[in-house]
């Protein structure tokens, strides 16, 4: 779980071009919307097609987004019981 | 291009130059690509606005020109009026690849969103907190008189006590701003 939270981290710096952010910057129970990392909807987008391309989930359900994307701990949990990649 | 009295300031980007009023006032290495020049160039502004880095080039283009002209400027009321050759292509083409192989069908949202040529006026007008008049023209050269009969319209109008307009050109590394306020 360690190892996915990090490449999470990665990944979501890489896709929505955080700059001057690093995985350390990033806690595991920070919200990533709102007060947190200040994400928004075209974000969340991003993530919905991060989580399809590598890790196989597709979200139907929009209102699922906001409980999963809550953190890197709560998209980690998700992804490491629904993933298929 | 404009030649008019009227004109208070003016502000080029061009060949990694940042010129205001015939004076330069930042410029990068010659060989740089324009995402390095544009990262160069938003540093040098010292200002806190990590949207920049998520923008497309040409979205970045049109803000760091408003930001060099817009600087110690009186932004109530400002209307946009802008012009270029190539819309939003450069950006349609990322699109376009992206989602060019069926089997690895993954459009970018974050991409798409720049697939039209005033979303770089709305990017300035976000910035700025302007909810005025805004145009954005597409023509194969700067449309002068359309430009200024327009500016000219909103001035007299009443509709804005100011207008930033002017050229805002990108594709495929190829650039050019030249912004003017009226």
């Amino acid at each position: 779980m360690t190892a996915l939270k990090e490449e999470l981290k990665r990944q979501i710096i890489e896709v929505l071009n955080l700059e001057d952010i690093t995985p350390a910057d990033i806690q595991d129970d920070e919200a990533l919307f709102g007060e947190g990392l200040g994400l928004d909807s075209i974000d969340a987008l991003e993530l919905i097609v991060l989580m399809d391309k590598t890790y196989g989930i597709k979200l139907s359900d929009p209102k699922k987004g906001r409980d999963i994307f809550q953190s890197i701990e709560t998209m980690a949990t998700y992804i490491s019981e629904n993933r298929t990649k | 291009m404009l030649e008019n009295p009227t004109i208070r300031k003016s502000c080029t980007i061009e060949q990694h130059r940042i010129v205001i009023d015939d004076k330069l006032i930042w410029s990068s290495g010659p060989h740089v690509p324009f995402s390095d020049f544009a990262k160069g160039a938003f540093h040098h502004l010292d200002i806190d606005y990590p949207k920049f880095y998520k923008m497309d080039a040409l979205s970045k283009l049109a803000f760091l020109a408003a930001e060099y002209i817009l600087q110690d400027e009186d932004k109530n009321e400002l209307a946009l009026v802008l012009a270029n050759r190539s819309g939003s292509l450069d950006t349609d083409v990322k699109h376009q690849e992206s989602i060019q192989n069926t089997d690895n069908y993954y459009p970018r949202p974050a991409t798409f969103v720049y697939t039209l040529s005033n979303i770089c006026a709305g990017e300035i007008a976000i910035r700025h907190g302007l909810q005025t008049e805004q145009a954005f023209f597409v023509a194969e050269e700067f449309p002068e008189e359309t430009i200024f009969a327009y500016a000219d319209y909103l001035l007299q109008s009443g509709k804005a006590k100011r207008v930033l307009c002017g050229w805002v050109e990108y594709f495929q590394e190829a650039y050019r701003a030249v912004l003017y306020l009226v």
